[in-house]
C-alpha cells in the first residue's frame, strides 16, 4: 500500500469521520438530489464577461458533501490525474471545515480554483464516483465542491503559508502554464529555489491567454499565483529560454535541472483557399487579443475587429471559448461550424449547453471549404459544404465526409479557426540532440517526465500535443517527483 | 521593465532608443527582432534589432512615430522605462559570401538593414547599399551605413538629395553596371514588392525581410502568417527573412491594412487626449 493510500486510511478511521458517517445513514444519503450552480442569465452574461457558474452556497454545498458515502475504497481519486484525495475534503466540508477541506486539496493541487472551474471531472473523478458506476445516476458534484471550498478559502481567509526547509537547489522551468505552476509549487514545497521563465509579459499561460474571463476570472488565477510567489517561487516575465536565454546559459547560472511546460501554442490552420484574408483569425489570436491583450475594452491599445456575424470552425472548447466571446463582443449571429455532429463534439458538455443558452448558432455536419472577399480583400463570404457520418474508425469515433453537391454561401463578417494546436517549437529547435516526435512534441519517460537529455524533464501539452489543464497539472507533479528522486539521490 | 539609456532623433518622426536589455544584447544577431509593449494596456508590436553593446547590455531600437502604440514608446525619455522588451525573436539572417550583395532599404527599413549590412561585409562580400528616401530630411544612419558598407547610392524621390528616383531605379543603375549575386531589401511592403518583381525579371535572387502584424511574436497567434511559394508561413517564426519572389506581396499589403481605420481613429482620439 502507498504512503498515500496509508494516511487515507488513517484518516478515514479517524473518529470524527466514523461519528459523521453513521450521523446519517447511506440510504438517506442517496435519496439526495444532486446540487446546481446557480447561474447568471443568459441574456445578461452574453453581454458581458461576468462568470458564468456562481458556485455553490454553502449551504448547497454541506447538502452535496452528505451525498458523498465515502466509501472503504474510493474509485473517485483514479480518475483524478493528480490524485486529489476527494472524500478527505469532502468530509470536511460535511462537518462544515471549508478551510481545513481546502487544505486537504492543497495537499496534491496547487490551483484548486482554477481546476474547480475548468476539469472535465465529468470524465474524470466524477466518471469514477460510486453513483456513476454503481447507480448509474448523478455523481457526486466534486468538481463543484473542490471550486466552493477554494473559492472559500480565498475570499474568508488568509492563506497560511507552509513553512519549508530550504535545501539550496535551484531549478528552473520553462512557462508559467498549469505544468508549471503545478510542477514549480510541488518543488517549492520539497525545498527548491524554483525560478519560472515565461515567455509572455503575464504568469499563468493557456489560464490567461486562452480561457476568458466568464469562465476562469484572473483575479482567481491572480490570487493562485500569489500563493505559489509566497511559497518563494520567483517568476520572471518576458524570457524565451532558447532565444533570451538557453539551456546551456541556465546550467551556467547555477540550475540543477529544467522542466520544460511550454505547451502547444501553434494554432493549425486547413489550408483552404481564402484562410490569410484578413477577418480570419486563428482563435488563439482572437482570444489572446481580447483576453491577454484587453483589446475592445476602454483604456487599452490593442485593436479587435468587430462583426455582426461571426463563424468559428471547429467544436473543441477552444472553439466554444471563441464562439461565447465573439457573442460578447457584440456579434449577432456567433456560430459554430463543426464536420461531426454535436454528439461528436469534443467539448464540454456544461460548455456546449451554456452557448446554447447564450443564442450560438450551431452548424453541424458543415465543412468550409473556402473563404471569399470583398474589393478590400476582408473576408465577407464562406462556402460550405454538408458532411455525413459513416462507421465508427478504431478509435471509436464516426469518420465523416462531403455530400456531392452540398455546397452552399453563408455570408459572415470574421471567421475564427479553431481546428487544434501543436507545440511550440522553440525549445526543440534550442536544445541539440533532444528527441521529437513525429509530431513535434517533447519525447519524454512516462514515468519520470524525464526526456534524453539528462536533467531535462517536460510535461503538459509540449509533450502530449493539445489536451487539458488538469493533465498537465500531472505531469507537473510526476516530473517533480522524478526529478526530486533524481536530485536527492545525486546530493546523498 | 527597462531602462531606456539613450534616444536620439534621427527625423521628424524617426527616433533611436538605447535600451537596457543584457540578455537579448547577449543572444541576438543581425535579422533577429524585439516585441515590445508600452504601457500596462499597451500593445505588443515587433521591432527589428538595431544594434547592440555587450559590455552595456543594451539594443538600440529605431522607431518610426506612426500610431498610437509608436508615439507612445517615441515620448518616452532618458530614464524612463519600457514595460516589456522580449526576444531576440525569428531566425538571424543567413550571412554568407555571396560576391556582390546588394542591399535596398527604404525610409525606416535601413534601420534593420545595417546589422546585416555589417555582416555580409564581414563575410567577405562587395555591399552596394541603396538608401532609398522620399526625400532627404527622411535619410537615416548615412554615416553608419557609409562606414559599413562598399558603396552606397542614395535615392530621394523629390530629388533633394542623392539621385532623384525610387529604389527600383537604383537597382536597375546598379544592374547597368555590374553582376550582383543578391538582393537584401528591407522597407514598406510596396516598396519590396516593387524590388521583387524587378530583380524577378533579372533572375536575381532576393530576400525580403517582412514587417507583419504581430501579437506575441511566438508562433502562438498566426496573426504574422503570409503565404510564401503557395504555403501559408508565420513570419514570427519561420521568418521574418523569405525569398522575395515567393512571397504573395498582395495578400501580405491587405493583412497589413487591416486594422487601419480603427487605428486612425485610436491616433485621433489620441491626439485629443
Amino acid at each position: 500500500m502507498s504512503e498515500a493510500e496509508n494516511i487515507r486510511k488513517a484518516r478515514r478511521n479517524e473518529t470524527w469521520r466514523e461519528d459523521l458517517r453513521k450521523s446519517k445513514s447511506v440510504k438517506d444519503r442517496l435519496l439526495i438530489k444532486r446540487n446546481h450552480m446557480a447561474e447568471t442569465a443568459a441574456d445578461i452574461r452574453n453581454k458581458s464577461n461576468i462568470e458564468v457558474n456562481k458556485g455553490f452556497t454553502e449551504a448547497q454545498a454541506l447538502v452535496e458533501a452528505q451525498r458523498c458515502i465515502d466509501c472503504p475504497t474510493p474509485t473517485c481519486i483514479t480518475g483524478c490525474p493528480v490524485e486529489i484525495s476527494i472524500p478527505d475534503f469532502v468530509k470536511q466540508i460535511e462537518q462544515g471545515k471549508f478551510i481545513e477541506a481546502a487544505h486537504v486539496i492543497k495537499e496534491t493541487s496547487s490551483l484548486a480554483a482554477v481546476c474547480g472551474r475548468v476539469c472535465p471531472q465529468e470524465r474524470q473523478c466524477e466518471k469514477e464516483c460510486f453513483y456513476t458506476i454503481k447507480l448509474k445516476q448523478e455523481p457526486v458534484a466534486i468538481g463543484n465542491l473542490e471550486r466552493f471550498v477554494a473559492d472559500y478559502e480565498r475570499e474568508k481567509s488568509v492563506p497560511v503559508i507552509p513553512k519549508i526547509t530550504k535545501n539550496g537547489m535551484k531549478v528552473a522551468v520553462v512557462g508559467s502554464g498549469p505544468a508549471g505552476l503545478s510542477f514549480a509549487g510541488d518543488m517549492a514545497m520539497r525545498g527548491y529555489e524554483v525560478t519560472v521563465f515565461e515567455a509572455l509579459h503575464e504568469i499563468g499561460g493557456v489560464l490567461k491567454y486562452g480561457i476568458p474571463e466568464f469562465r476562469l476570472p484572473n483575479n482567481v488565477i491572480d490570487h493562485e499565483i500569489n500563493y505559489l510567489k509566497n511559497l518563494g517561487i520567483v517568476f520572471e516575465t518576458n524570457v524565451i529560454v532558447g532565444k533570451t536565454i538557453t539551456i546551456d546559459e541556465m546550467t551556467e547560472l547555477g540550475f540543477k535541472a529544467v522542466f520544460v511546460g511550454s505547451g502547444a501554442g501553434l494554432p493549425k490552420f486547413m489550408n483552404i483557399p481564402g484562410e490569410n484574408l484578413t477577418g480570419v483569425f486563428s482563435a488563439n489570436e482572437y482570444l489572446t487579443r481580447i483576453n491577454l491583450m484587453g483589446a475592445g475594452r476602454e483604456g487599452f491599445d490593442t485593436p479587435i475587429m468587430k462583426g455582426k456575424r461571426i463563424a468559428i470552425i471547429g467544436g473543441g472548447n477552444t472553439a466554444m471559448d471563441a464562439v461565447r466571446t465573439a457573442k460578447r463582443q457584440g456579434a449577432e449571429e456567433a456560430m459554430i461550424v463543426y464536420r461531426r455532429s454535436l454528439e461528436e463534439m469534443p467539448a464540454r458538455l456544461e460548455e456546449i449547453r451554456h452557448a446554447q443558452e447564450e443564442g450560438i448558432i450551431f452548424m453541424c455536419l458543415t465543412n468550409p471549404v473556402r473563404y471569399n472577399s470583398d474589393e478590400k480583400g476582408k473576408v465577407n463570404e464562406m462556402i460550405v459544404q454538408k458532411m455525413e457520418l459513416g462507421a465508427p474508425d478504431e478509435s471509436g469515433r464516426r469518420a465523416f465526409r462531403a455530400i456531392p453537391n452540398s455546397e452552399y454561401s453563408v455570408s459572415v463578417d470574421l471567421v475564427i479557426v479553431s481546428v487544434g494546436v501543436s507545440p511550440n517549437p522553440i525549445i526543440q529547435q534550442s536544445v541539440k540532440g533532444l528527441n521529437i516526435s513525429k509530431w513535434g512534441t517533447i519525447e519524454v519517460d512516462e514515468e519520470t517526465m524525464e526526456s534524453n537529455i539528462p536533467m531535462l524533464f517536460a510535461g503538459g501539452d509540449i509533450v502530449r500535443g493539445g489536451a487539458t489543464v488538469i493533465l498537465a497539472m500531472g505531469d507537473g507533479k510526476k516530473a517533480a517527483k522524478a526529478m526530486d528522486e533524481k536530485l536527492s539521490a545525486k546530493r546523498c | 521593465m527597462n531602462k531606456i539609456i539613450d534616444k536620439k532623433q534621427f527625423s521628424e518622426n524617426v527616433f533611436q532608443l538605447t535600451i537596457e536589455a543584457p540578455r537579448i544584447a547577449k543572444n541576438r544577431l543581425a535579422g533577429h527582432f524585439v516585441i515590445v509593449k508600452v504601457g500596462k494596456n499597451g500593445e505588443r508590436f515587433p521591432l527589428t534589432i538595431v544594434d547592440s553593446n555587450l559590455k552595456n547590455g543594451t539594443i538600440d531600437l529605431i522607431i518610426q512615430r506612426v500610431g498610437v502604440s509608436s508615439t507612445k514608446l517615441c515620448e518616452l525619455n532618458i530614464g524612463e522605462y519600457v514595460d516589456d522588451v522580449v526576444g531576440p525573436l525569428g531566425h538571424e539572417t543567413h550571412i554568407e559570401n555571396f560576391g556582390t550583395v546588394v542591399a535596398a532599404g527604404g525610409g525606416v527599413g535601413l534601420a534593420p538593414m545595417l546589422p546585416i549590412i555589417r555582416a555580409m561585409k564581414e563575410a567577405g562580400n562587395r555591399v552596394i547599399t541603396i538608401i532609398a528616401a522620399r526625400s532627404k530630411n527622411l535619410v537615416i544612419l548615412e554615416e553608419q551605413i557609409r562606414a559599413a558598407s562598399s558603396e552606397v547610392l542614395v535615392m530621394t524621390n523629390d530629388g533633394t538629395y542623392g539621385d532623384k528616383g525610387l529604389v527600383t531605379n537604383g537597382i536597375e543603375k546598379i544592374l547597368s553596371q555590374e553582376k550582383v549575386d543578391i538582393v537584401l531589401t528591407i522597407g514598406p511592403a510596396v516598396m519590396m514588392k516593387a524590388v521583387s518583381d524587378l530583380t524577378k525579371t533579372h533572375s536575381i535572387p532576393t530576400v525580403a525581410s517582412l514587417n507583419t502584424i504581430m501579437v506575441d511574436g511566438t508562433g502562438m497567434c498566426g496573426a504574422c502568417r503570409v503565404s510564401v511559394g503557395g504555403e501559408t508561413k508565420f513570419v514570427c517564426v519561420d521568418g521574418p527573412e523569405f525569398d522575395a519572389h515567393k512571397v504573395n506581396f498582395d495578400e501580405m499589403l491587405s493583412r497589413l491594412g487591416a486594422y487601419k481605420e480603427i487605428e486612425t481613429e485610436a491616433m485621433q482620439n489620441f491626439k485629443c487626449e
